[in-house]
């Protein structure tokens, strides 16, 4: 299971990587490799304001349909178009494969998430 | 239900060892997929040969004098297309036409049928071949008793032929033999499938499971994988063959299903179900079940309502990503005017109304050997 030490995490398996006041969110491998192979890409739309743990857009594998959540308050700056074209993407690099950024509008937003080692303990 | 209510077969141990990821289907603990995943594992049987663990169907043997007649009773198909040493796919039918399962009759000969079952359905299956059997005949389920194996893809006869002295290549398709050696287990084995591709299927004393699956594995090397519950399903949705539940049902005939081939209705002999089935044959049906393929982005999933102008004009049966065809398609039940080739309709997903069209002989061709 790779978990990098230099990303946040919540609890319903999305990772952020915060770049200023940007964060770039994907899903976690441990969420790839239990959704299988992911044949499609539902992306939020670009100025969306997202609250947090809302509904952002939705993964759908061979067999599961799972949405993805707002790890954090902002409005959506940026989508990966890519992975609409190429989803499978995300089960070959799932944290290079980000599906949103979000310009977040409360810059203590990274201490409510969890960190590699606490995110590690959910996945056991 | 608890984890230790569920179901195993014999091959359990095999699923585990073989990296299986377990879930519960239908009561049993069976893989959904092994490590390549379903993608790889679809491709796998659509390019070389997979291994399917199948000994949750169902197995009731129908014995005696009146055992043909008892069968054509309840089938749809007729009986005397095949001859002892072959089987025929047939649906089986309520009073009013609605399906109950559908199923394999194998004909060891007029007084002794072998007849394989949908898991889900065995016991109401049983139960409904008990209501209707004569007492004279023998009517047995012995599920338990067996494992089934299925070998599928377009190197299976080559696979299999490596571990077995019968000339395969004489076992033509839905035709099957008796007390075959494979690998030195017995085996009743025939040449029938569920993916669209050739392939056979295998019974075996459960007992004699495992060692049958080692060895198949083993004769295939890299041309055989164990194949999941996943790749299952979207092999045999992309080669249009039915699945009860969905394109089936007790409330869908399977003339409506478009089965129409497999239900008789012409013959002299009766059947359950023959007189409502023979009216939509006739041209009474309401419903067809149509091809349809996603025109914006989606995908259609089973029990999604499909809409036209904004309302409800039906649902799809099964729908997904279709491996080879690389589409999004769907099995949808529509009515008799929007059943047309060319037709626009829309599939409600999570709500909103997405394009999709009806088409026609978009599916996988099957790659099956013809009787002849």
């Amino acid at each position: 299971m790779n978990i990098p030490e230099n990303l946040r995490y919540t609890s319903t398996h999305e990772w952020v990587r915060f770049d200023g006041s940007q964060a770039f969110v994907g899903i976690t491998d441990y969420a790839q490799s239990n959704l299988g192979d992911i044949v499609f890409v539902e992306l939020p739309e670009i100025g969306a304001h997202l609250e947090v743990a809302a509904e952002a857009g939705t993964i759908e594998s061979v067999k599961a349909v799972s949405p993805i959540y707002s790890p954090a308050a902002g409005n959506v700056v940026r989508t990966n178009a890519e992975l609409e074209s190429a989803p499978e993407k995300v089960n070959a690099d799932p944290y290079e494969s980000w599906f949103f950024v979000l310009e977040v509008s409360d810059p203590h937003a990274a201490d409510s998430l969890l960190d590699a080692e606490a995110y590690r303990k959910i996945c056991e | 239900m608890g984890e230790n209510a569920l179901k195993r077969t014999p091959l359990f141990q095999k699923h585990v060892e073989c990296g299986g990821r377990l879930i519960d289907f239908g009561g049993w603990e069976l893989p959904v997929q092994y490590a390549g995943g379903i993608l790889s594992e679809h491709k796998m049987v659509r390019q070389r040969a997979g291994l399917f663990d199948v000994s949750h169907m169902g197995e009731i043997i129908v014995q005696g004098q009146g055992a043909k007649r008892f069968i054509q009773s309840l089938i749809t198909n007729d009986i005397d297309r095949i001859a002892a040493g072959e089987t025929i796919y047939s649906p089986i039918c309520q009073e009013d036409g609605g399906t109950v399962d559908d199923l394999i009759v194998y004909r060891f000969a007029d007084d002794d049928f072998f007849v394989v079952v949908n898991a889900a359905n065995t016991d109401k299956d049983f139960a409904w071949f008990r209501k209707h059997c004569p007492e004279n005949l023998r009517c047995e389920n012995l599920s338990s008793q067996f494992a089934q194996l299925a070998v599928q893809g377009p190197k299976a006869e080559e696979v299999l032929q490596k571990i077995t002295s019968l000339d395969l290549s004489g076992v033509k398709f839905f035709h099957f033999a008796r007390d075959v050696e494979v690998a030195g287990v017995t085996c009743l084995l025939s040449r029938t499938g569920y993916t669209g591709e050739d392939g056979f299927e295998l019974y075996c004393a459960a007992a004699d499971g495992p060692a049958l699956w080692d060895a198949i594995l083993r004769a295939g090397g890299e041309d055989i994988t164990p194949i999941g519950l996943g790749a299952r399903d979207t092999l045999r949705f992309e080669a249009k063959l039915p699945l009860y539940g969905h394109e089936i049902t007790e409330t869908i005939t399977p003339v409506e299903a478009g089965l129409g081939f497999f239900v008789r209705t012409e013959i002299d002999d009766d059947f359950i179900g023959k007189a409502p089935l023979k009216a939509q044959k006739e041209g009474g049906r309401e419903r067809f079940l149509c091809e349809v393929e996603m025109v914006g982005r989606g995908v259609p999933r089973a029990g999604y309502e499909v809409a036209k102008d904004g309302k409800t004009v039906g649902f799809v049966t099964t729908g997904m990503f279709a491996p080879t065809l690389e589409k999004m398609v769907a099995l949808a039940l529509l009515p008799k005017e929007l059943s047309e080739p060319g037709t626009a309709v829309d599939v409600v997903i999570r709500g909103k109304p997405v394009a999709a069209e009806v088409k026609k002989g978009i599916f996988y061709s099957k790659k099956t050997k013809s009787k002849k």
